[in-house]
């Protein structure tokens, strides 16, 4: 019997919950981290990039709306479903990382805890970031967070699973969507988490994952009027002040890159769901 | 019978009315028009539909794109036809088309609005001497099932409030049951009742089935008077198509030829982005010639393509991509 021929993997973009090459056609060779060739990586160009927007907005509507309860389950079926493919994960994130497999592992339990963390969050950031106040007249005055829209995410270099899932989850599970710039040296487990969020329930075009150079595309998404916000974790000094200028056109909300190196294990706080919330404000007269 | 060839050899018959012009003889009978239509050379799906894909592959851009995009603005019948129109969206419409960013005043004003005949006078006076013209849809629009006497009636109602273009539906149930001589009537007598308005002829080439039927009712229209060839009404799916718009552009090359008379085209409906308009001024310079590149004789139907070419000229214009909370709602 002939030996069989090797079935390998195309990494390609997340896009609208299809799964397309870059429409510039390029891509980049992806190298484990003692150097040896892992992979083709799609490399996307400022016009993936705007594809990529057109779906997240495209998908906000339905996802803004839908409830908070609903929001959380699918985000917990994310994880049921990460969970399920965890031996696949700690092989890419031996090779992309160079760490051992029971590191890995707690690396990809991690993730999952993280994205169960979020999902239990949907139901409550209301109540710890909204608020009923007190105003000299008769009335009710309420304080009700919404989400900001499409964000822009560059995520961290490091950390290519469990930085990924831990700047995603906060945006999603408010109601944004996004447009995700993975890490350009370890984007595989990127487009595996895509594999991930397209069997879970997750709408099309809600979490949209482009690999590459993130000084290429950030700052097309930092500069596009239809981004409502901008998350520069994986954003390097220089590239951070660019897009954060760039930001300024269209005032959007602005997520600046960490001070210092993070620990993605160490319990997030809820600082990453409130940068990316508006506040409505209602008045309604109270009855005599 | 009476072949296209046996008119190559007639003269000059431009600028002459339906009644004159030698290929009225045609019109004698429904026979002599059957025979006539039945006798154009048929269309060949797979050839037209290849033809149309490969035209649109072609690759706009900078200086070219931005000349596109001017001249796309600039053949715009802004549109709308909604039961629930008001005359306060007309009027908002009117001053989109006179400044369709009025954040910028180099981009140039649309061609005309498309309104109901109940609207003409408010878009008229809404538009005042901005030069953009009213166009009104009349005879039954969009089915078009009515009476001639009740289409003739709506569009002299258009005319008399001063719309200088009428877009009349071609009765299509007359047409697919081979009645053309109805449709050839009905069409004359409304280019009659247009005075010196513009005829345009929608053919709604979504209910036509075929590309023959698309290129004889073309030649039915242009026969019977029509000023412009119209694809669609917007209310039938598929609206406007390349392959359907290439045909027609062939029928107005022809027809030009033959006749003398030159017809512009208008395809309208399902043009929703910059890329598609692009593709249709591509098609129209390659099929009819760059002589029908000019709002007098090509017009887009739309109302949503303004805006995303808006947003394409700012992006060229500020070198980032634009957004639609910028742009006016429609």
């Amino acid at each position: 019997m002939s030996e069989r021929l090797a079935v390998r993997k195309t990494y390609k973009l997340f896009i609208g919950g299809a799964f397309p090459r870059s429409e510039s056609g390029r891509s980049y060779v992806v190298s484990s981290s003692k150097g040896e060739f892992l992979a083709n990586a799609s490399k996307a160009s400022r016009k993936d990039a705007r594809e990529a927007v057109a779906a997240a907005r495209k998908a906000f509507p339905g996802w803004s709306a839908a409830t908070a309860y609903n929001r959380g389950q699918i985000l917990y079926r994310v994880a049921e479903m990460l969970e399920g493919r965890r031996s696949q994960f700690v092989a890419e994130l031996v090779d992309a990382d160079g760490v051992g497999v029971r590191k890995a592992g707690e690396l990809v339990d991690a993730a999952v805890d993280r994205l169960v963390w979020y999902a239990g969050w949907s139901d409550k950031i209301g109540a710890i970031r909204g608020s009923a106040n007190p105003v000299a007249g008769p009335y009710f005055n309420l304080s009700s967070t919404e989400p900001t829209g499409v964000v822009a995410v560059v995520a961290p270099e490091a950390g290519p699973l469990l930085g990924l899932v831990s700047v995603i989850a906060p945006v999603i599970v408010t109601g944004n969507t996004c447009v995700v710039v993975a890490s350009e040296r370890a984007p595989l487990p990127s487009i595996t988490l895509a594999e991930v969020l397209a069997t879970s329930d997750l709408p099309g075009g809600v979490v949209n994952i482009l690999t590459g150079s993130a000084a290429e595309i950030a700052p097309w998404l930092a500069g596009h009027m239809d981004v409502n916000a901008i998350d520069l974790t994986g954003a390097d000094g220089e590239l951070a002040v660019t897009c954060e200028e760039a930001a300024a056109e269209n005032l959007k909300r602005v997520l600046r890159p960490p001070a210092a190196k993070v620990d993605w294990l160490a319990d997030p706080g809820t600082e990453r769901m409130t940068a990316f919330l508006e506040t409505k404000t209602v008045w309604h007269p109270i009855g005599t | 019978m009476v072949s296209l060839e046996s008119f190559g050899l007639v003269g000059d018959a431009g600028a002459v009315s339906t009644t004159t012009t030698p290929l009225a003889e045609v019109a004698a009978s429904n026979s002599t028009l059957r025979a006539f239509l039945h006798g154009l050379p048929g269309v060949d799906r797979v050839g037209a539909d290849a033809r149309a894909a490969m035209l649109g592959t072609r690759s706009i851009k900078t200086t070219s794109k931005k000349q596109a995009i001017d001249l796309a603005i600039r053949m715009v019948d802004l549109t709308t036809l909604e039961g629930a129109d008001t005359p306060g969206k007309v009027k908002a419409m009117c001053a989109k088309a006179i400044h369709p960013d009025p954040t910028d005043l180099s981009v140039p004003s649309v061609a005309a609005v498309c309104v109901y005949p109940d609207l003409v006078a408010t878009a008229v006076q809404a538009l005042g001497g901005s030069g953009v013209k009213v166009a009104s849809v009349a005879t039954a629009f969009p089915s078009g099932r009515s009476s001639l006497e009740v289409k003739v009636a709506d569009t002299a109602l258009a005319v008399a409030d001063g719309a200088s273009e009428i877009d009349m539906v071609i009765d299509r149930g007359a047409f697919l049951s081979g009645d053309y001589l109805k449709v050839f009537e009905q069409i004359a007598a409304v280019k009659a009742a247009c005075g010196s308005a513009h005829l345009k002829v929608i053919l709604e080439t979504g209910e036509l089935s075929t590309y023959d039927n698309v290129r004889r009712a073309s030649w039915l229209a242009m026969i019977a008077g029509a000023d412009f060839i119209k694809t669609s009404t917007g209310k039938v799916s598929p609206a406007a198509t390349l392959p359907v718009t290439l045909v027609m552009l062939e029928a107005v090359r022809d027809f030009l030829r033959t006749a003398g008379r030159k017809v512009g085209v208008k395809p309208a409906g399902g043009i929703r982005t910059t890329k598609d308009a692009i593709k249709y001024l591509v098609l129209v310079n390659e099929t009819a010639g760059p002589d029908w590149i000019d709002p007098d004789w090509f017009r887009l139907g739309a109302s949503s393509l303004v805006n995303d070419l808006l947003m394409q000229r700012q992006k060229m214009a500020t070198g980032r991509y634009a957004g639609p909370d910028y742009f006016t709602l429609d």
